[in-house]
């Protein structure tokens, strides 16, 4: 980490998007991770897609559990209310806090740890409703804070720093959060820029839950040879499948795409995905088939990337409870209660 | 003073045993309500098992012309449907009571009693004879022993028409069949028996301006009142009903007439732990928000309880407990976490817990624990019980003033933000330990960041000592604000006595009762019943006040006598424990006896004279 501050203020040439904000803006505090963190790229790679996207930042609202990952969520978009909440609840968190207002943008970040071990029930049941957010494993295989043990996304046979090799399966968030039924998928590197912000630009303006599993290499417990999580072995075995641009609904469509090789899916708010095979082998839009083809891959060692999920989700967690477009924290009080009158026929009943 | 009334009219209890999911609970209902509406005080009491089919199951109908809610401990009329627990149920009938049994298969000569009257009603073949299908027979037979109740007590055939009426409202076929039935055993009863029996029932006006209703409904409803939004929570008996309830009512009363759409959320979480996450979540952004559970449900929460204390969230939390410890006995009820739900989770932890006594105190306590969550932001939990949360209770009719509106607490509006200069989420500047919050969406600039590690009270991680301590002990502050907003104790003074009785929730019932079988036997006594932790300023004056304490709980670890004795300057040495913890509600038999044991081989050590008249 670093501890000298930016300054403040921000160079006049610096490029504004449609509210007028520079990147700057849609950054956070200091960032407290070791130099070289995995996170930190991703960290940067949300404030560009934020930007980019011009979300107002107030209405950014920023979850995490516990855990280097869960730190991150104070490093971006300072102008959002972030909640740093305990070891693998942010789900819960972030659950009641959209059922509260659905207007507002959720975006939450976890590690492998949070989310694959202790918090894997709430992850899994957060998936089962489509909450409507944004969900990033900041995934490197192991613990950071308590010093290098592994975590439940280790791979078989990788070795800690200290020697000892794991033997237990790894869970694959990307697999179980296709076989949950989630309707945006993708896995992504954390120094793949190129790759990862049109997924966060898109993953933001998904209708439901969105999962962005990113390999985010600890340089200090997990970047030695033996690991499967290193800088070196994610850059030899990463495999790009599926490319996806975003293009926000301002944009035009400009097609430099060749036909058959691309696939323009729109999205709820009139945006619009673009996707482009990689692989030609591999269709992101049949899930029994994607989920066969990223296990055969894995099998192998390689690590499939790209969005190799997607489709428009129908029914997020609002859409299935009927709750009015306004949020319910909105709700006038003379909304809510029946009064006196509305007290005195409930009483009928009891009498 | 009046001789006291030796009639045993409109003051007796029935007790009836059967067999779970026979659909009993249709019959007892319709006693109670009936007697209910013919004017008479009238109290249910369930005991229920955990299962939902097959294991035996009792329900307790006490009819009190003096309007007692506690059970009485004793059993004048028993009606023994359940072959399996015919020994037991026979022995529990008070001498100079009735039995009444099932007379179509033979019960065992041995168990007969000579000092009480048997009635054997075949009430299987009048079922068998007159309806059709297994389960309708078995249904039909239960309703029928209502009939047979109704012709010994003399109730009124055209108020249980009625009450069926009610019931049926959409299927007028159901009327007449359970009407057939409730004929049977009535004519039966009559021809056979001599109706009615000197326990019976005569018209009163006592019910007037009340209602039959139980906690966890009224507490439901106060949700609906107090405007909560978001409910979340795991299924857990017994608070299971408050959700079905706030449900029901909800999907009545705030269901959109045009659109369709709800203005609520209703969410069953995949544990308690999710489910205090969900409320905290909403809390926090802004919406009311409530969970219901039992003990086991708690003790999952401790977690998260600590958070929404260090992180200043508010939360509402309805603990509805039953007996302890661990799974412990789910259908019955207890106060076994009074201990832990006053200082849940890790490192210096207390929150606000409310103790409502009666369905009439759920109602208006769950209004005010959110007014106290938001103005306090913090966890505020209501301490119900299976006693009061599943029972029928007769309670004063329940009134709403159509000027409340919620205390929203400290949030700072767009306008009050623009005009600072710098927003600090832990700032205190009224000096009441309550700092500002801004709800998210809000304004860029009143961003901020919650979280449970230690933090500056500008908002910022840290791990300063001073800047930890500062926090911390500007929670105490806060603290020492709730005490001043928290309902006042309810005092009983009249006696005057240096003897007192201190209590809290669902033993309210049973202490009053008892003080007025002491006060016949002229032994005088004070109350007080405690309705907050913290303990409002009142409690501590009334503990110094009087020589001799009993502190009457239901637990077996003097929970309440233990935080009295944390909270306040008592000397342990004035405070008696009456403790009752098997999972029975308490009664006052209980309470009296154990003032007396204490009190009399007292006065009988002072010199002739020095008693106190």
């Amino acid at each position: 980490m670093t501890f000298i501050a930016k300054p403040k203020v921000a160079h006049p040439s610096l490029p504004k998007n449609a509210l007028g904000f520079t990147r700057r803006d849609y950054e956070g505090a200091l960032s407290t991770l070791c130099a070289g963190c995995g996170h930190d790229s991703i960290t940067a790679a949300i404030v560009e897609a934020s930007w980019a996207l011009a979300v107002e930042p107030q209405n950014m609202v920023k979850l995490s559990g516990i855990g280097c990952s869960s730190k991150t969520t104070a490093y971006f978009v300072s102008g959002g209310h972030g909640f740093n909440s305990v070891h693998g609840r942010m789900p819960s968190i972030a659950m009641g806090a959209n059922a509260a207002n659905r207007a507002l943008q959720y975006i939450g970040v976890s590690g492998d740890g949070d989310t694959l071990s202790i918090g894997l029930g709430q992850f899994c049941h957060a998936i089962r409703r489509n909450l409507n957010m944004l969900y990033i494993i900041e995934n490197n295989g192991v613990y950071g804070l308590t010093k290098g043990q592994f975590s439940a996304s280790a791979d078989v046979g990788s070795t800690a720093k200290k020697g000892e090799t794991n033997f237990q399966p790894p869970i694959d968030p990307v697999l179980l959060a296709m076989t949950l039924g989630a309707s945006f998928v993708a896995r992504s590197f954390s120094g793949d820029k190129q790759q990862l912000v049109p997924l966060i630009q898109a993953g933001l303006r998904h209708q439901g839950f969105a999962l962005i599993d990113v390999l985010s290499p600890c340089v200090t417990f997990n970047d030695h040879e033996g690991s499967t999580k290193s800088y070196a072995y994610t850059r030899e075995h990463y495999e790009p499948a599926v490319h996806a641009d975003f293009v926000p609904l301002e944009r035009e469509i400009i097609a430099d795409y060749k036909e058959g090789e691309t696939l323009p899916l729109l999205m709820h708010d009139g945006s619009r995905i673009v996707l482009r095979k990689l692989d030609t082998a591999y269709d992101p839009t049949n899930r029994t088939l994607a989920a066969a083809q990223i296990q055969e891959r894995m099998k192998a060692g390689e690590y499939l990337t790209g969005l190799l999920y997607v489709e428009r989700s129908q029914n997020e967690f609002h859409q299935l409870n009927a709750t009015p477009d306004a949020p319910l924290n909105s709700l006038p009080y003379e909304v809510l209660s029946p009064g006196a009158q509305g007290l005195e026929k409930v009483l009928a009943r009891y009498r | 003073m009046t001789p006291a009334n030796t009639s045993r009219v409109n003051d007796f209890t029935i007790k009836i045993a059967t067999v779970n999911g026979t659909g009993s609970a249709s019959a007892n209902t319709l006693l109670m309500k009936s007697i209910f509406r013919s004017g008479i005080p009238v109290m249910g009491k369930n005991y229920f098992p955990s299962n939902i089919q097959g294991l035996p199951t009792w329900y307790e109908i006490r009819i009190t012309r003096d309007g007692h809610v506690a059970r009485s401990g004793q059993v004048d009329i028993m009606v023994a449907m359940n072959a399996e627990t015919y020994a037991r149920d026979v022995k529990e009938v008070a001498p100079g009571g009735y039995l009444v049994y099932d007379s179509t298969w033979p019960r065992p000569a041995l168990l007969k009693r000579e000092d009480i009257a048997v009635f054997g009603v075949p009430l299987a073949r009048l079922c068998n004879e007159n309806f059709n299908g297994v389960r309708t027979r078995i249904l039909m037979k239960n309703i029928c022993y209502a009939g047979v109740l109704a012709a010994l007590l003399d109730l009124d055939l055209a108020r249980i028409r009625e009450l069926l009426a009610e019931t049926y409202a959409k299927k007028p076929q159901l009327v007449d069949s359970n009407m057939k039935a409730i004929q049977l055993g009535y004519d039966y009863a009559r021809a056979t028996f001599p109706c009615p029996l000197p326990l019976r029932v005569e018209q009163m006006t006592r019910t007037a301006g009340h209602i039959m209703i139980d906690g966890n409904t009224a507490a439901a409803l106060g949700c609906v009142f107090a405007g909560a939004t978001v409910a979340a929570w795991y299924p857990i008996t017994p608070s299971t009903s408050l959700m079905d309830a706030f449900k029901m009512f909800a999907d009545r009363m705030r269901v959109d007439r045009d659109s369709g759409r709800r203005n609520f959320a209703f969410i069953q979480a995949e544990d308690e732990l999710a489910a205090i996450g969900m409320v905290i979540g909403a809390m926090w952004n802004g919406a009311r928000a409530f969970t219901a559970t039992s003990g086991p449900g708690i003790s999952l929460m401790n977690e998260f309880l600590g958070l929404a204390y260090y992180a200043e969230v508010p939360a509402v939390i309805f603990d509805i407990q039953r007996v302890g410890p661990s799974t412990g006995m789910p259908t019955r009820t207890q106060q076994g976490d009074l201990m832990e739900c006053a200082y849940a989770s890790h490192g210096d932890t207390r929150h606000v817990c409310l103790y409502p006594a009666n369905p009439e105190e759920c109602f208006y306590m769950a209004v005010q624990a959110f007014d106290l969550a938001e103005r306090l932001q913090t966890p505020v939990l209501v301490l119900s019980d299976l006693d009061i949360g599943m029972n029928d209770w007769m309670c004063r009719d329940l009134k709403w003033d159509d000027n409340y509106r919620p205390d929203r607490g400290k949030v700072l509006g767009q306008d009050e933000i623009l005009k600072l200069e710098k927003f600090y989420r832990f700032v205190d500047k009224d000096g009441d330990g309550i700092t500002a919050r801004t709800l998210p969406g809000v304004h860029p600039k009143a961003a901020y960041f919650a979280r449970g590690s230690g933090h500056t009270q500008y908002g910022a991680y840290t791990e300063d000592p001073t800047d930890y301590q500062m926090v911390l002990d500007r929670l105490l502050e806060k603290w020492a604000t709730a005490k001043k907003l928290m309902p006042r104790a309810v005092i009983d003074a009249t006696a005057g006595a240096p003897v007192g009785l201190v209590s809290l929730g669902s033993c309210d019932g049973a202490i009053r009762e008892a003080m007025d079988v002491l006060k016949s036997r002229g032994v005088g006594v004070d109350y007080m019943r405690v309705r907050s932790f913290p303990f409002s300023e009142d409690v501590e004056r009334f503990l110094a006040a009087h020589e001799l304490l009993f502190v009457v709980e239901q637990n077996r670890d003097a929970q309440f006598r233990a935080l009295l004795t944390l909270e306040t300057a008592v000397e342990k040495s004035k405070l008696r424990s009456l403790l009752h913890y098997n999972g029975l509600p308490i009664s006052s038999a209980f309470i009296v006896e154990g003032v007396l044991a204490e009190l009399q081989p007292r006065q009988q050590l002072q010199p002739k004279g020095a008693v106190r008249g």
